[in-house]
């Protein structure tokens, strides 16, 4: 039955998540947008858990997850729980470039070109952006909410 | 006509100009569950965490060994970047998801429906136009702002696929030349002929940081737009005819 629960409660975090990944440029939701930009504290929107009857009592405290391999790298969060809430999850490690990169296209270069990158308005049908470390991040969490649960 | 489902871990959409061609939802999401009970290293009993837990050679199907054969092919074709090996075990999830993005497509063009797209988790199909007769759009996120677009472009029959990581993490520094930060890249969007191509070749790429980008731009049939953490982008010389000024 814990495991049920648990199960509700992260699948509500990803659903809300994924959502948002998908509607970032039409809807600016705060939480999940910065919760994959940087390494800190991020909130949780308080409509996830804390709103669903079936929510369950997480012990206060903060909990860190398994490293999970995002196929780059690995991804590693913790949890923390507040009058047994989950109000925020923070990323402790995360894929990160092959530093190593040993490939020189030295030919190719020249014809490359740069810009500055810069925000634009525009009404599209579809987005293209990275989505590789969802089911990590989705492990990672449900194993540090676990060890809220038996806290 | 447009439906969204959560598989392998991330929303699949599909969406079909002619809302006739609606019918084939079911059949196309099956597909792509069918893929996630074989492939998903996240699944126990998948066939993969079944050869990763040493099921014998002989007893792979027909196709995991035609896929794993795609993966050798394509670590050769690109200089060994592209790589399902990892601790020990293997991990085909870099290839499988444009290759069954690019079946699924397969599956609509058979059925002679010309005009859709198939998104999963970022990465598209597209093929002929969209419900306005019109090339379809697609916007590459900003990866240092999930809200906002830096750049869009109009494809017809191509597949576009972007790889990153829009986690921060540490710098990186060159040991052998400790004062110059290595550039991160934070993004890097390719266009391929298909999906397949496109995913796998995106994947690879990204694997070289910011190397990645020549070597696109040493194929001839993809571009690429990539984007480092210092917010400039570099692109290839053949990019700007897929962009649209907005």
């Amino acid at each position: 039955m814990k495991k049920y629960f648990l199960g509700i409660a992260v699948g509500l975090i990803f659903v809300v998540y994924s959502t948002v990944l998908r509607h970032q440029h039409s809807e600016p939701v705060i939480a999940p947008a910065s919760l994959s930009q940087n390494s800190s504290t991020t909130s949780i929107p308080s409509t996830t858990p804390s709103t669903s009857s079936t929510s369950p009592q997480f012990k206060d405290g903060t909990y860190t997850g398994r490293i999970e391999n995002a196929y780059y790298g690995n991804v590693q969060v913790s949890a923390v729980i507040q009058n047994g809430v989950l109000t925020a999850v923070n990323f402790l490690q995360s894929p990160n470039d092959n530093p190593n990169s040993i490939y020189v296209n030295q030919a190719a270069m020249p014809y490359l070109k740069h810009e500055a990158i810069k925000a634009q308005s525009a009404n599209v049908s579809i987005v293209t952006g990275a989505t590789l470390t969802s089911q990590a991040f989705i492990q990672s969490l449900t194993n540090a909410l676990n060890q809220a649960k038996q806290g | 006509m447009k439906q969204t489902e959560l598989i392998m871990g991330m929303p699949i959409t599909i969406e079909v100009v002619d809302k006739a061609a609606g019918k084939y939802f079911k059949a196309l999401f099956d597909y792509f569950r069918e893929v996630d009970r074989q492939y998903s290293t996240y699944k126990k009993d998948s066939e993969i965490s079944r050869i990763n837990a040493g099921l014998p050679k002989s007893k792979w199907s027909r196709e995991m060994k035609m896929v794993l054969d795609l993966c050798e092919k394509t670590k050769k074709d690109t200089k060994g970047y592209f790589n399902i090996s990892h601790h020990g075990k293997i991990d085909p999830s870099g290839l499988v998801k444009g290759w069954s993005i690019a079946n699924t497509a397969k599956i609509l063009l058979n059925h002679k429906v010309t005009n859709f797209y198939i998104e999963a988790g970022g990465d598209i199909q597209v093929s002929g136009k969209d419900k306005d007769s019109k090339p379809w759009i697609v916007g590459i996120r900003n990866p240092f702002n999930m809200n906002e677009i830096i750049k869009t472009i109009a494809v017809a029959s191509e597949g576009v696929a972007t790889s990153g990581t829009y986690i921060r993490g540490q710098h990186i520094y060159d040991p052998f030349r400790p004062e110059a930060t290595i550039k991160r890249v934070k993004s890097l969007t390719v266009i391929g002929l298909n999906i397949y191509d496109a995913d796998r070749y995106a994947t690879a790429a990204f694997a070289m940081g910011e190397q990645g980008i020549g070597f696109i731009e040493s194929i001839p049939e993809l571009e690429g737009y990539m984007v480092t953490d210092d917010k400039l982008a570099t692109y290839t010389s053949g990019f700007e005819r897929y962009v649209v000024n907005v």
